[in-house]
């Protein structure tokens, strides 16, 4: 019988069907991180129960570890509390842990493809919903919370009810200035912040297969903000020479055997999705949001949305709720709106390409007075990378900070924030109040557009610079 | 965790969409340890001075305490946190009526004794309407919800989700039943797919 890339998948890790849709799944990989990670941890231990399989489990802070230059664990104090907890727990369980100012440390979502710790057709747990992120290699990976979690370390399985499944095809050559970011930012607009919620989504199409694979990561990171706790492509040959000689990539003839098992990871021609869409992406311009959902996006040439244009009341009152949190007015061109800060930074968009973007833009340019600009690599390999390649210079010599690995001002919960009232853009994947600090203001963008921003002190549509 | 058969009380009308996770609850009081209840829904609860907003519906006195939720869209969409749901519970919160949850608020709430039910949006409106009208009831056992007009409606949770919340199980308990299951499994997949285990490196 024909079968979709997901069902292929998710079949192959049933261990029980549980009726109804139902099944206790096999997780392959579980990644923990310094928020989710000890409290899973301690539920455990506080049952008695061991770690199932440690080897199958990594760890790495990043959430509220601080990213100020030469940081250690406690530069921020709380951070450093959970730092330790996570530490000491690990360890204690035989769970690899990957420490600060190693190789392997980061933002979950950069540092488990990086290693090759994220493989085609395996299941993926983290106690964090953009676990969706890894399915850009063609995983099985979903969020959950820290009960799951919990449930995973002692079981290694989870019990799962089959989701719907959607196809979104993004088709055509994607036009100059114009990133996958602006490609998912665009879909979550068209289909709304609900739209993906009890599916998980293939991406597929010519501008899916022409896009590399960290392309495919950021646009399968926002799976969630579409509503969709699974995000995921076809692996192929980008995929597979993407994974060949990172640490945890199966070597020699075991990742021959394993490529040629890969190879059988497609959806059948005539498999059945529950909801197809197709995206014509040559009509996609460089995309922002300008409200407090990730579904509230223009194009970086349009006008903010007048509240009263909705014809649902509840949808008017969220819609000027958000006008008013932005401090935007309606009817107002989006570009030229003054900044204060941009962040670039994130698992959406902190990878060594998305910092190539960015700093492509900042040569030979200088941060507007008045804006304070970061670039957070998403990992410790990452900034490694980009300082052997003279990015941090780049940047440092344009007026941004050059600071080290982790969530950062993505999430707020490490010390760092932009402060009540700025404008910032960022490169991250939430806009929602309060996200990046009480009261600020998030205009999610590529890292193109963060960058032009921060040249420039406003949104500005970068396909001008 | 917390069984859940049926709660009576006032429902409080938060008819906004996307009401994330972030919102219910702020990442830096998880992390606090503070009290949970009292800061769910902190930005739309008090003024920036902390004072309680009385523009809130939520601030309206007869629903200070109130055990259900009448939400809109997409409730609970966003970050995986799972203080989202005890936070709620934190505030009095049994149960959550919606048009539709974020996936992972919806799987955590079950797991903590939280019953999230999921009905049309014109439903919800309906039952919105009637909130100032007196109390409501939600019954698992019979999958109703009692207005205060006397109005049934009936809504369905699966059977596997909502036998965990009536009795309270323990999952965790009921998965390592089948660790032979689980265990012969991993033998065979150690065979067909052995990178899948080499993470010695
Ligand atoms: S970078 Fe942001 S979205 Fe990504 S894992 Fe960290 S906090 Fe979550």
């Amino acid at each position: 019988m024909a079968r979709t890339l997901f069902e292929k998948i998710w079949d192959a890790h049933v261990i029980r069907d549980l009726g109804d849709g139902w099944a206790l799944l096999h997780i392959d990989r579980h990644l923990l991180h310094d928020l989710s990670g000890p409290p899973a941890l301690d539920e455990i231990a506080r049952r008695g129960l061991a770690v199932c399989n440690p080897g199958l489990v990594f760890a790495t802070p990043d959430h509220a570890v601080s990213s100020r230059p030469g940081r250690d664990a406690k530069s921020f104090e709380l951070g450093g509390y959970l730092y330790d907890m996570l530490k000491s727990r690990s360890q204690a369980a035989h769970i690899r842990f990957f420490d600060l100012g190693q190789e392997g440390q980061g933002i979950v979502h950069v540092m488990g493809p990086e290693l090759g710790l994220v493989l085609p057709g395996v299941t993926l747990i983290c106690g964090d919903s953009h676990t969706c992120t890894n399915g850009g290699l063609g995983a099985l990976a979903f969020g959950v919370g820290q009960s799951e979690s919990a449930h995973a370390l002692a079981t290694q399985t989870l019990r799962q009810k089959k989701p719907k499944l959607m196809r979104v095809r993004f088709e055509g050559a994607i036009g100059q200035g114009v990133t996958p970011k602006d490609l998912i930012l665009h879909l979550i607009g068209s289909l709304g912040a609900a739209a993906g919620s009890g599916y998980a989504i293939e991406y597929a199409g010519s501008a899916i297969r022409a896009m590399p694979v960290e392309g495919r990561l950021t646009i399968c990171n926002l799976s969630v903000e579409l509503g969709a706790k699974y995000g995921l492509v076809a692996p192929d040959e980008k995929t597979f020479a993407f994974l060949e000689g990172r640490r945890f990539t199966p070597q020699g003839a075991s990742f021959n055997e394993a490529v040629a098992s890969w190879r059988e990871l497609f959806s059948d021609d005539d498999a059945r999705f529950d909801r197809e869409e197709v995206i014509d992406v040559g009509s996609i311009s460089p995309t922002v949001t300008w409200g407090t959902s990730p579904e509230q996006v223009i194009p970086i040439d349009g006008v903010v949305p007048d509240p009263a244009a909705a014809s649902d009341p509840e949808e008017r009152k969220t819609r000027q709720a958000a006008l008013d949190y932005m401090g935007l007015e309606a009817g107002r061109p989006i570009a030229g709106t003054k900044i204060d800060w941009v962040f670039i930074g994130s698992c959406t968009n902190s990878r060594i390409t998305d910092l190539r973007e960015a700093a492509a833009l900042a040569r030979g340019h200088h941060v507007a007075r008045g804006v304070t600009a970061w670039v957070v690599p998403g990992s410790e390999t990452v900034k490694r990378q980009a300082e052997a390649e003279g990015l941090d210079h780049i940047f440092r010599s344009a007026g941004f900070e050059w600071r080290e690995p982790g969530c950062s001002l993505c999430v707020a919960a490490n010390g760092e924030s932009v402060p009540s009232g700025a404008r910032a853009v960022s490169t991250s994947n939430r806009n929602f109040v309060g996200r990046q600090g009480s009261g600020a203001r998030t205009h999610l963008a590529s890292p193109a557009m963060a960058a032009a921003a921060a040249i420039m002190g406003e949104l500005t549509d970068v396909r001008r610079i | 965790m917390q069984a859940f058969t049926s709660v009576s009380g006032a429902a409080a009308p938060l008819m906004l969409s996307n009401v994330d996770t972030d919102v219910i609850i702020r990442i830096e009081r998880l992390t606090s340890g503070a009290d949970l209840g009292h800061f769910a829904f902190e930005a739309l609860r008090y003024l920036p001075d902390g004072t309680p907003d009385p523009e809130c519906v939520l601030n309206e006195p007869r629903f200070s305490g109130a055990p259900i939720l009448l939400a809109g869209r997409n409730f609970g969409c966003g970050s995986s946190r799972e203080g989202a749901v005890t936070a709620l519970m934190g505030m009095g919160v049994r149960c959550v009526i919606a048009p539709g949850f974020g996936d992972i608020f919806f799987a955590n709430s079950f797991r903590n004794g939280l019953l999230p039910v999921v009905l049309a949006e014109e439903i919800v409106e309906r039952l919105a309407a009637q909130s100032r009208d007196g109390n409501f009831t939600v019954d698992l056992q019979s999958q109703t919800v009692e207005a205060p007009s006397g109005e049934q409606v009936a809504f369905s949770v699966d059977k596997l989700q909502r036998d965990g919340l009536l009795e309270g199980l323990d999952d965790i308990g009921l998965t390592l039943k089948s660790s032979a299951d689980i265990h012969a499994w991993q033998m065979a997949d150690r065979v067909h797919r052995p990178w899948v285990w080499q993470t010695e490196r």
